[in-house]
């Protein structure tokens, strides 16, 4: 009897114990794409005051994310493979991001989680992984120094293979907090 | 007599020398001219000009396979300094962070000249308020992270409206930190050479240079580097390879027609005398012919000497008839020259009246090799004729070639019975060619490029990597100086950018956006506001934007700086990447400057992949530049080639008249002229369908070449027209005829095996042409071959 209890725990505490980093990209692996509404917040030096936008996510896995920023100024930023087009209605800009380390940076670290692809995320940062699968914390920390002149950290923070903020630690202090609400189920 | 010997050989030999004078001090050239027109339009000037001189024309495509990834960017970075390095190359482009780091550095500091949106309302209080607002706000998304380190000098945004227009073509990926081809197996480089595109001598300098900085690039990369291959493409490529190629292939077929027909007559003859005799009339027509050419067009092209190969078959035909018809005794000489030289002038002349019609060709290669063949046949006759009877020794004598005429006659006799089939033959010819008469013509000049298969397949894969322009679309402004070409083109590009929003283009390229013309710099300097202004309109500017002005100090500096700086010119754009999109763009001719807008076609829509001809036209009327050209460069070069063929096909039937004029009006007779027709058009038929059938589509060069059947073909049929009035053929008639034939297919045939294309066409046509002649003259002919011994 007590035999079976203990099998039951085990049974029921299994997936919790194996849950790890690899266990993460393999949920973020799976999420099948879809839409939700981010709100960013940056806060700037130079400014006095964090500016705010906010929009519309929508994400293809693998290669595909579309960001469409309604305020302060409607935008709109494609990702797809190593190409980043932004519309802003009358400046129309075009980037290959291998072009663009900056911007690289912060793709890979998006692109990686998204899709799980931990050997990706590895080839730049340095992750470490804390709390459970039901809310988990992720951090990257850049070990190439072109990177790590822009970002000394991006942290992202969910639930099972929902994505749910994302904020970026920028190497003058600045900062940036993007909160994602999924629209659709996963 | 023996006067009249020593004058007739003293003219010949002063003319001899003459020639040769005349062909030492020659200009020799292999390039592409041989293609070009020779009085273009002032479009086709333009094709001529971008194709010899264009900045295309001086562009090398790099690439580097093999190895790893790191080792060819090593490679890259190695190679490109090497040829930065070096006076042949202009300047080289490998994607590296340095050069990109040196584009951005001069669009920054002359972004107040450059940038399209500066004016007096951008400067006010308003317009101040709405451009840092619009600064601010991309603050928020993503590309902020790119303009946040220039916020405060930069505030209003002006870099941005650059880079918006720099990153917009396509370029290559990069790995490693140099550029790559999208499958980042090949690291890959432009570079562009000093020398103009039309100097081949240079361009071979600078491959050669570029071969020896790889090697050594090589050699000092060390670590597995040995295995990394170098591949080059573009237009200096193009013409030094066909250049080489031109003259590898001339002297090889050259030397291999040589030889055969020299080991063919000496079996003949089985007289070494003979040999150089028979040879003298050939090497004064070549002589001739070269020195013809150099005096009447100021140069000899490669191809037209690789064409007298085939004058070496044609004009050894009239010593031949010469030796071997007169063969019998000494007074046979005076012989051949009542009974047969009527007959072989007569040939020479219908020969006469088919090259001269090349005369007239605007594709100056046929104008140069109709006027070569002129000179040289009437020199070979001349000396055949004239010369080698005094030259002749007394106690000359040939191998007795009459048991081969015997054999011949009977053969003949046989093969007359065979005239239904000849007829047969053409009927279904002219079937095949009616079957195939929407793929008869080739239409493109592409399939004249002496280029392989293989090099314009290595082309086209590394122009893709590059994403290099194909600059088919252009717009062109002639003007007197580069001011005035600027300004027109600032005109043009407000009058185009309507076109790009309604979607008729999906964009166009102009000089004006990294050099803007002096008035456009000086209106936008004399827009700048007074530091002092400026810092009173920035507190009222920011008000209710999260922005101090205190913190905007280096914004009012670069202001103060711009307001006095030194205008752009092409000169502070040298060496950078800029600079090599403005040279390709903007360039001086020896009247005036021009420039170029290429024009890309949108990619979807309607109308898609091209570009409507009036709307441009339109456009650039409305810009007040109703001179400047809108030119397709593609339907350009196929306009005129189809020009050329149209040409050449009429000068064909003009030739072809002329011959069958000077026959009429010589043999003075209706059957007579259908006789010695006849055959020669069986024989024209059957080589079009049989060409047909072999899918080769017929280029201007087989035109001629059909042409040139018709004009040696007439000898053959001439002689089987003599025979039936009144002569007979005696069987020496008959092996000379074999013998000249055989000549004719060897210099002819030889070129059927060229990689030259133009060589191929003609070889391929006359070669078995000239057999046919032959063989349906015979057979067509009545078989009154007297036997005289049988």
């Amino acid at each position: 009897m007590k035999s079976i209890l203990t099998l039951l725990l085990l049974t029921l505490a299994l997936p919790a114990a194996a849950w790890d980093l690899d266990a993460l990209m393999q949920d973020l692996a799976r999420h099948k794409g879809g839409r939700a509404r981010f709100v960013e917040k940056k806060t700037i030096a130079l400014l006095d005051k964090p500016v705010s936008s906010s929009g519309e996510l929508i994400y293809a896995p693998p290669n595909r994310l579309e960001k469409r920023t309604v305020l302060p100024r409607p935008e709109s930023l494609v990702l797809d493979g190593d190409k980043l087009s932004i519309d802003r209605g009358k400046h129309k800009l075009t980037v290959r991001l291998s072009e663009q380390p900056e911007a690289l940076a912060f793709v890979d670290s998006l692109r990686g989680t998204l899709t799980g692809d931990k050997a990706a995320l590895e080839r730049s940062y340095k992750l470490r992984l804390s709390g459970s699968q039901e809310k988990w914390t992720l951090d990257l920390l850049p070990n190439d120094q072109r990177i790590a002149a822009f970002v000394v950290r991006i942290t992202f923070g969910g639930s099972r293979n929902q994505v749910e903020w994302i904020q970026y630690l920028q190497a003058d202090g600045d900062r940036s907090l993007m909160t994602i609400e999924p629209l659709e189920a996963q | 007599m023996s006067r009249r010997n020593g004058t007739a050989v003293a003219i010949w030999l002063l003319a001899l020398a003459a020639c040769l004078v005349i062909v030492w001090r020659s200009d020799y050239t292999a390039d592409m001219s041989a293609f070009l027109p020779k009085s273009p339009t002032a479009t086709q000037q333009l094709l001529v000009e971008q194709l010899k001189e264009g900045s295309l024309s001086r562009l090398l495509m790099i690439g580097i396979e093999g190895s790893d990834a790191a080792d060819r960017a090593r490679l890259s970075q190695d190679l490109a300094a090497r040829l930065q390095a070096s006076a042949d190359f202009a300047s080289v482009r490998n994607g590296s962070a340095a050069a990109l780091a040196r584009d951005r550095e001069i669009l920054f500091d002359h972004r107040y000249l450059l940038s399209p949106a500066i004016n007096k309302e951008r400067f006010s209080v308003d317009g101040l308020r709405q451009a840092i607002g619009d600064s601010i706000d991309m603050l928020a998304s993503p590309v902020g992270l790119m303009i946040k380190g220039l916020l405060a000098r930069d505030p209003t945004g002006e870099m941005m409206e650059l880079l918006g227009t720099v990153n917009g073509g396509a370029s290559p990926a990069t790995d490693h930190g140099v550029w790559v081809s999208q499958d980042g197996r090949r690291a890959i480089l432009m570079a562009q050479t000093t020398a103009s595109g039309a100097d081949t001598d240079a361009q071979e300098r600078a491959l050669t240079a570029l071969r020896q900085a790889f090697a050594a690039a090589r050699a000092t990369t060390g670590n597995g580097g040995d295995e990394a291959r170098l591949l080059v493409s573009g237009t200096p490529v193009f013409s030094v390879d066909t250049r080489a190629t031109i003259r590898t292939e001339v002297q090889r077929l050259a030397t291999i027609s040589a030889t055969g027909i020299v080991l063919l007559l000496l079996v003949v003859y089985h007289s070494a005398t003979a040999l150089v005799l028979g040879l003298l009339p050939v090497l004064s027509g070549a002589l001739a012919g070269i020195a013809a050419v150099s005096l009447g067009f100021g140069g000899v092209h490669g191809l037209t000497i690789g064409f007298g190969t085939t004058l070496i078959g044609e004009a050894v035909d009239y010593s031949i008839y010469y030796f071997v018809q007169s063969q019998a005794a000494p007074p046979a000489d005076r012989r051949w020259l009542e009974a047969f030289w009527p007959t072989v002038r007569l040939g020479v002349l219908t020969s006469l009246c088919g090259f001269a019609s090349l005369l007239f060709s605007g594709f100056p290669g046929l104008a140069q090799l109709g006027l070569y063949s002129i000179a040289g046949l009437l020199a070979a006759a001349a000396v055949t004729r004239f010369v080698l009877p005094h030259l002749r020794p007394a106690q000359f004598r040939i191998r007795d070639t009459s048991a081969l005429g015997h054999r011949l006659a009977r053969w003949l006799n046989a093969v007359t019975r065979l005239r239904g089939a000849v007829w047969l033959l053409a009927g279904i010819a002219m079937l095949v060619m009616f079957m195939h008469r929407d793929r008869l013509w080739n239409t493109g000049l592409a399939d004249l490029s002496p280029m392989p298969a293989a090099a314009m397949a290595l082309d086209q894969s590394l122009r893709g990597d590059l994403g290099a322009p194909d600059q088919r679309y252009l717009v062109v402004i002639r003007a007197s100086d580069r001011e005035a070409a600027l300004q027109a083109a600032e005109r043009i590009a407000a009058a185009l950018r309507p076109l790009v929003d309604q979607g008729v283009l999906a964009g166009f390229e102009t000089p004006t956006r990294f050099l803007p013309s002096e008035a456009s710099q000086h209106a936008r300097q004399a827009a700048l506001p007074t530091r002092a202004d400026l810092a009173a309109r920035l507190t009222p500017a920011l008000a209710e934007l999260p922005l101090r002005p205190e913190k905007l100090q280096p914004f009012l500096d670069d202001i103060a700086t711009a307001v006095r700086m030194p205008l752009l010119t092409q000169a502070t754009l040298a060496g950078s990447t800029l600079g090599l999109a403005v040279d390709a763009m903007l360039w001086q001719r020896p009247a005036g400057w021009l420039a170029l807008l290429p024009l890309q076609a949108p990619a979807s829509g309607a109308s898609a992949g091209s570009i409507d001809p009036p709307t441009i036209s339109q456009a650039l009327s409305q810009a007040g530049a109703a001179d400047a050209l809108f030119v397709d460069m593609v339907a350009e070069s196929n306009r005129l080639y189809t020009d050329y063929l149209h040409e050449a096909i009429l000068l064909s039937l003009a030739g072809l008249l002329a011959i069958i004029v000077l026959l009429g009006a010589t043999l003075r007779s209706a059957t007579r002229l259908w006789r010695v027709l006849a055959p020669l058009l069986a024989a024209v038929l059957l080589v079009i369908a049989a060409l047909a059938l072999a899918g080769e589509r017929l280029t201007l060069l087989h035109l001629v070449g059909l042409l040139l059947i018709v004009a040696v073909g007439s000898n053959y049929a001439l002689f089987f027209d003599r025979a039936e009035h009144g002569h007979g053929n005696e069987p020496q008639t008959l092996a000379s005829l074999l013998i000249a034939n055989a000549t004719t297919v060897i210099g002819f045939g030889i070129l059927a095996f060229s990689k030259l294309p133009i060589l191929h066409a003609i070889g391929i046509t006359v070669g078995p042409g000239a057999v046919l002649a032959l063989l349906f003259s015979a057979i067509l002919s009545g078989g009154q071959h007297a036997d005289e011994i049988s």
